[in-house]
């Protein structure tokens, strides 16, 4: 299995304190990877790595083999990496289809076009996508009236826009109810399986972590403590002590 | 060699009024978010109200004298916080640009205010008993006055660390600036920090404007240099940084007073006048620092910011048939016009129109883009000059002229605006009002090409042009065209893509959109359609002035916007017609037009937060839901 | 426990943020001296709770009553000087400022009827910020912080402190350290009504528990009844 993202010795240090330090993991097709530790571990640093929010003070990101190091977020979006974020992003004046749109638009490279209209371009292909997350009804409803949860597939479906090889999620669940969070985890697996999409995903979530994901990683300190199956993890001593044990969860 | 140092220590006093004027901005945006467009004017009643307590205390004794310019800043910090308790308090919630609207309507009212006081009138007052003689300073003489004025900024500087860092007071002012929020749950009553800062930085202001009775004349065009001067300091030092400010006043300080100092020189066999380049030569260093350090010398980046959701507009909806249809009927009916005759009307027609088209290309850049400028004249200015000097420089006809004014006002909008779409927000606000102050002075000062304060005249259409009626219907075919051209273009994808900017840059980084080339290339391309608004405007009066790009208009365009309502597309239109209207009527029968528009804005912004036609739809859909 | 022994009361109170509907008839109360806490889940309306107490966010319904008197629709700041004391989630350390100085934004006059707090005092309950006074309160550890945040409401003499999630992300010693600040808190008089995901810690400090769970409360009882009910635990609990 050929890597989709490879992170070796990633480091970043903010004002003296070593946030991240020499993580190192790697994630092939079609897997769900999710990424766990203790607030402060360094999960959103590395997540913000990978995305190219942030650069790195040392070691390499490669997404299908090539080194994104330095490259803003938009340059990573065209080598097929699709992102939702932790609190929905989306364009809260448009339609749920127009933010769909949005992203064909640019994908094609569109968006200089000045003459055209933009709510006619790729109306079918946004409709294909809304549907299989499964709000093709709220088309044609604006996004700032949305229930929260509809927000997290609206996201999703802007992410399947470029036909991503990899999927970053940062808390794909958070804020939703738990009954959402199953359907909405079980979706994004089955899009992924068919797609053969690799997702990183980070989650605070215990359920959505060990229900859901193939492999997890652990952060703590900004150190990657222990990886493996969802029972490894949780059968790590080290792992119940620093995480799950500290919580009272174990 | 002693030139040089007379030179340096100039640009030291000149420093320490700079300093003056923009760390009180400094500390109130830190404190209040509220960038105080007035503060210009703060520092110009300060020089003024100084000139009549000197009168009125005596200036021949010391007591006389500094009795009366501390009176004068002491005056000048009561009427901020008097400013700050009957108007800011109610604002502070409301959107950026209202609450920047509200501070330029007192910059009007001050603006009339003081003509109505003082007269038009330059007013020169004496100098500082004690300190009026001169020292010589390696053969040159210095004035003592400029000698004590070094000696103002560092010294107030000190005496702020003092205030902020070893009082409660000033502990608390440090804590607001970071988390005003969570200064009020901790029992700390804000309302009168944020009077107290106010006044604080209204004081200071005026103290800044008083010591200058001495060194300069009051004028009634103190408040806008004073403004821009402040605005490029707080942007170099970075916002909400005293020692910045400090520093970036010393820096614009020196750099003016050294482009004074070199005169008239002779470079390539061109005389090139550095003393009038003052302002171009800030602009360069302004424009060095941005590049470098986007958020100034010694400021800090901004936190991201995420849209308020409180003002999401709904999805853009295409036109109704019916309304497509009415907009046909409304160009048949305004074709019509010159039929009936009505000569007056016809010029007050071809007004409006060309103000359409201005407000709607500042609208946007304001509206779906969400970048809200307060120096959109300058591509209005630009258009005009560009269509005129071509005309009357180069001795084209006027459809080459024509084509001219644009391509003038695009250009100038690509340089401008590549800074400006740096930032965002308040910084984008203030950076167009320089930029546009900037190209204001210029136009004023080169007597030799733009014809300075008098203007050009002579500006007139070609023959086939020349009825009124005739031009009328030009002006119909051209703006109308326009208008239309910038609805479509708000429908296309790039319209789509400055709408996507403006509600979440985040989640365009994320998909590949890259805002700020597209909100470059919309900048210069609302230039353009500002700028046949100006080439038509020229050619409309025959003559340029100045006034084409001065502030002033810059506001009356975002008056218009406003009045019409910021989310609404015919907005712009009928702000236009109902304001310039408005304008003919009234401005002809008073003098202070200017303070009763700053009236209404100030009505508008406390009562109306959704502008008129924002407001009626507001309504309709309320009876709508009923 | 009656209504004269609640020190603060929320009777039916609804919030939202923008349309989104947080808070739904939401009453508790906090007996005078009783450590009280909210469980829920990330995003259950905990935090939201607390915003609408100290009147971050405004109660859309509903009343809430601190020491018998009316608080919703006053300004934070009005209910922040009578005496109720508010300790954010993300601690909002004041990061330019000294811990000294963070310390004196809060501090204010002493009140009838609760402990008085100095710098003496809160550095005794929190020793690490003794020898940190002229730090700059960015440059603490994120346990520091927590500590700071605490002590800096003190300052202001509460007679009631609400504490969102003041265990959240800590390691285990210096949660061990919250709890025991919290048990000396409940000695000296201070009531508390603090936010918790963290059921042990919950048990360790509590007299009183509620659960909230999308805005709703679940359960009221004593933290004696919750332990005793595994039902309800797993329901909004358990992972």
């Amino acid at each position: 299995m050929s890597a989709v993202l490879a992170v070796e010795r990633l480091s970043k240090a903010f004002g003296g304190v070593q946030a991240v330090q020499g993580v190192s993991f790697a994630l092939g097709e079609g897997e769900l990877l999710a990424m766990i530790g203790p607030n402060g571990a360094g999960k959103t640093t590395c997540f913000n790595m990978v995305n190219g929010q942030l650069a790195p003070d040392s070691g390499s990101v490669r997404i299908g083999g090539v080194d994104t190091v330095g490259r803003p977020p938009r340059e990573i979006w065209r080598m097929g990496v699709g992102r939702t974020f932790q609190i929905t992003a989306t364009f809260a004046s448009m339609t749920v289809r127009e933010n769909v749109q949005m992203a064909l638009i640019s994908h094609r490279r569109r968006l200089a076009s000045l003459w055209t209209r933009a709510a006619s371009l790729y109306r079918d292909e946004a409709d294909r996508l809304l549907e299989r997350v499964g709000i093709r009804e709220q088309a044609e409803r604006a996004c700032s009236v949305l229930a929260y949860g509809d927000l997290k597939r609206v996201e999703l479906a802007v992410a399947l826009a470029n036909e991503p090889r990899l999927l970053l999620m940062d808390e794909p669940t958070a804020g939703m109810a738990p009954k959402e969070r199953i359907t909405l985890m079980e979706l994004v697996g089955e899009i992924v399986r068919e797609r053969r999409i690799a997702v990183l995903y980070t989650e605070h979530d215990m359920d959505v972590v060990f229900g859901h994901a193939d492999r997890v990683i652990v952060l703590d300190r900004g150190r990657l403590i222990a990886s493996g199956t969802g029972d490894e993890v949780r059968d790590n001593p080290e792992v119940r002590q620093v995480y799950l044990g500290s919580r009272g969860r174990a | 060699m002693s030139s040089i140092v007379v030179q340096f220590l100039n640009g030291l006093a000149g420093a320490s009024t700079l300093f003056l004027i923009a760390v009180g901005l400094s500390l109130i945006f830190g404190v209040t978010r509220i960038v105080n467009f007035a503060h210009g004017s703060l520092y110009m009643l300060g020089i003024y109200i100084a000139y009549s307590a000197v009168g009125a205390f005596g200036a021949a004794g010391a007591l006389g004298f500094w009795g009366a310019i501390l009176a004068a800043a002491l005056a000048v910090g009561l009427f901020g916080a008097l400013v700050e308790v009957l108007i800011l308090r109610r604002i502070y919630q409301a959107p950026e640009l209202f609450q920047l609207l509200a501070t330029f309507a007192l910059v009007l009212m001050v603006k009339d205010f003081v003509l109505w006081a003082w007269g038009p009138e330059d007013l020169l007052g004496p100098r500082a008993p004690g300190l009026d003689g001169a020292v010589a300073i390696l053969g040159q003489r210095f004035p003592e006055y400029d000698l004590f004025m070094i000696a103002v900024g560092p010294v107030v500087l000190g005496l702020l660390w003092l205030l902020l860092n070893r009082t409660r007071w000033g502990t608390l002012v440090r804590a607001a600036t970071q988390d005003r929020e969570m200064v009020g749950a901790l029992g700390v009553n804000q309302k009168w920090l944020f009077t107290g800062v106010f006044a604080l930085g209204a004081f200071l202001a005026g103290l800044g404007g008083a010591l200058q009775v001495p060194r300069e004349p009051a004028q009634l065009f103190l408040d806008l240099t004073a403004i821009a001067d402040a605005f490029v300091i707080v942007v170099v030092g970075g916002m909400g940084s005293i020692p910045g400010a400090f520093l970036a006043a010393l820096i614009i300080g020196e750099v003016k007073a050294f482009c004074i100092g070199l005169g008239n020189v002779t470079l390539l066999g061109v005389e090139v006048s550095f003393s009038k380049l003052t302002l171009v030569i800030e602009f360069i260093v302004m424009a060095i620092v941005l590049v470098v350090r986007p958020w100034g010398l010694l400021g800090r980046p901004q936190a991201a910011q995420r849209a308020a959701p409180t003002h999401i507009e709904p999805p853009l909806r295409a036109a109704l048939r019916g309304l497509a249809a009415g907009a046909a009927v409304l160009a048949l009916a305004l074709a019509a016009l010159p039929l009936t005759g009505a000569a007056y009307t016809v010029v007050l027609m071809t007004d409006i129109l060309i103000f359409a088209l201005f407000a709607a290309s500042l609208h946007f850049i304001m509206g779906p883009a969400g970048m809200v400028s307060f120096g959109h004249a300058a591509y209005f200015g630009l258009g005009a000059y560009g269509a005129g000097l071509v005309l009357l420089r180069a001795g084209a006809p006027m459809e080459v002229a024509l084509a001219a004014g644009p391509l003038a006002a695009a250009l100038g909008a690509a340089v401008f605006g590549w800074f400006c779409v740096r930032l965002a927000g308040v910084y984008f606000a203030m950076l167009t009002l320089a930029f546009a102050q900037i190209g204001w002075s210029v136009v004023f000062q080169w007597d030799s090409f733009t014809g300075g304060s008098n203007g050009l005249v002579g500006v007139w259409p070609a023959a086939w042009l020349s009825s009124k009626s005739a031009f009328y219907l030009f002006v119909l075919v051209l703006c109308g065209a326009g208008l239309a051209a910038l609805r479509r273009i708000l429908f296309s994808p790039f319209g789509y893509a400055l709408r996507a900017g403006r509600d979440s840059p985040l989640r365009c980084d994320a998909i590949g959109i890259d805002i700020k080339r597209l909100q470059w290339a919309a900048f210069t391309l609302v230039g353009a359609f500002a700028g046949t608004a100006g080439a038509l405007y020229a050619f409309s009066k025959g003559s340029l002035s100045p006034d084409l790009m001065a502030i002033p208009r810059s506001v009356d365009a975002l008056v218009m916007v406003l009045l019409g309502g910021v989310q609404t597309l015919a907005g712009p239109a009928v702000g236009a017609a109902a304001f310039t209207w408005l304008q003919d009527t009234i401005a002809r029968n008073t003098e202070y037009w200017q303070s009763l528009l700053g009236a209404t804005i100030l009505i508008i912004v406390l009562a109306f937060p959704q502008g008129i036609v924002g407001s009626l739809a507001r309504l309709g859909t309320r009876a709508e839901a009923e | 426990m009656s209504a004269g022994g609640a020190v603060l009361e929320l009777a039916g109170v609804h919030a939202y943020y923008g349309r989104a509907h947080i808070l739904a008839d939401v009453s508790l109360a906090v007996g005078r001296g009783e450590v009280a806490v909210l469980l829920g889940r990330n995003g259950a309306g905990k935090s939201t709770t607390l915003k609408t107490i100290i009147g971050l966010v405004p109660a859309a319904r509903g009343e809430i009553r601190f020491d018998g008197r009316r608080i919703d629709g006053l300004p934070p700041y009005r209910i922040a000087a009578s005496g109720l004391g508010y300790v954010p989630e993300d601690r909002r350390i004041f990061t330019d400022l000294t811990v000294a100085e963070n310390l004196d934004v809060g501090r204010q006059a002493p009140r009838a009827g609760a402990p008085v707090w100095t710098v003496d005092k809160v550095c005794a309950l929190f020793p690490n910020l003794k020898a940190m006074q002229n730090r700059p309160g960015g440059r603490t550890s994120g346990g520091e912080q927590q500590m700071l945040t605490i002590a800096r409401t003190l300052m202001g003499n509460p007679s009631c402190i609400l504490l969102d999630e003041p265990s959240e992300g800590l390691a285990p010693v210096i949660v061990d350290q919250m709890a025991a600040a919290i048990k000396e808190l409940k000695a000296a008089g201070v009531s508390v009504l603090l936010s918790e995901q963290n059921l042990h810690f919950a048990t360790e400090v509590a007299d009183r528990a509620y659960i909230i769970e999308k805005g709703r409360i679940r359960f009221t009882g004593t933290i004696a009844e919750l332990a005793a009910n595994a039902e309800i635990r797993n329901n909004y609990l358990a992972v």
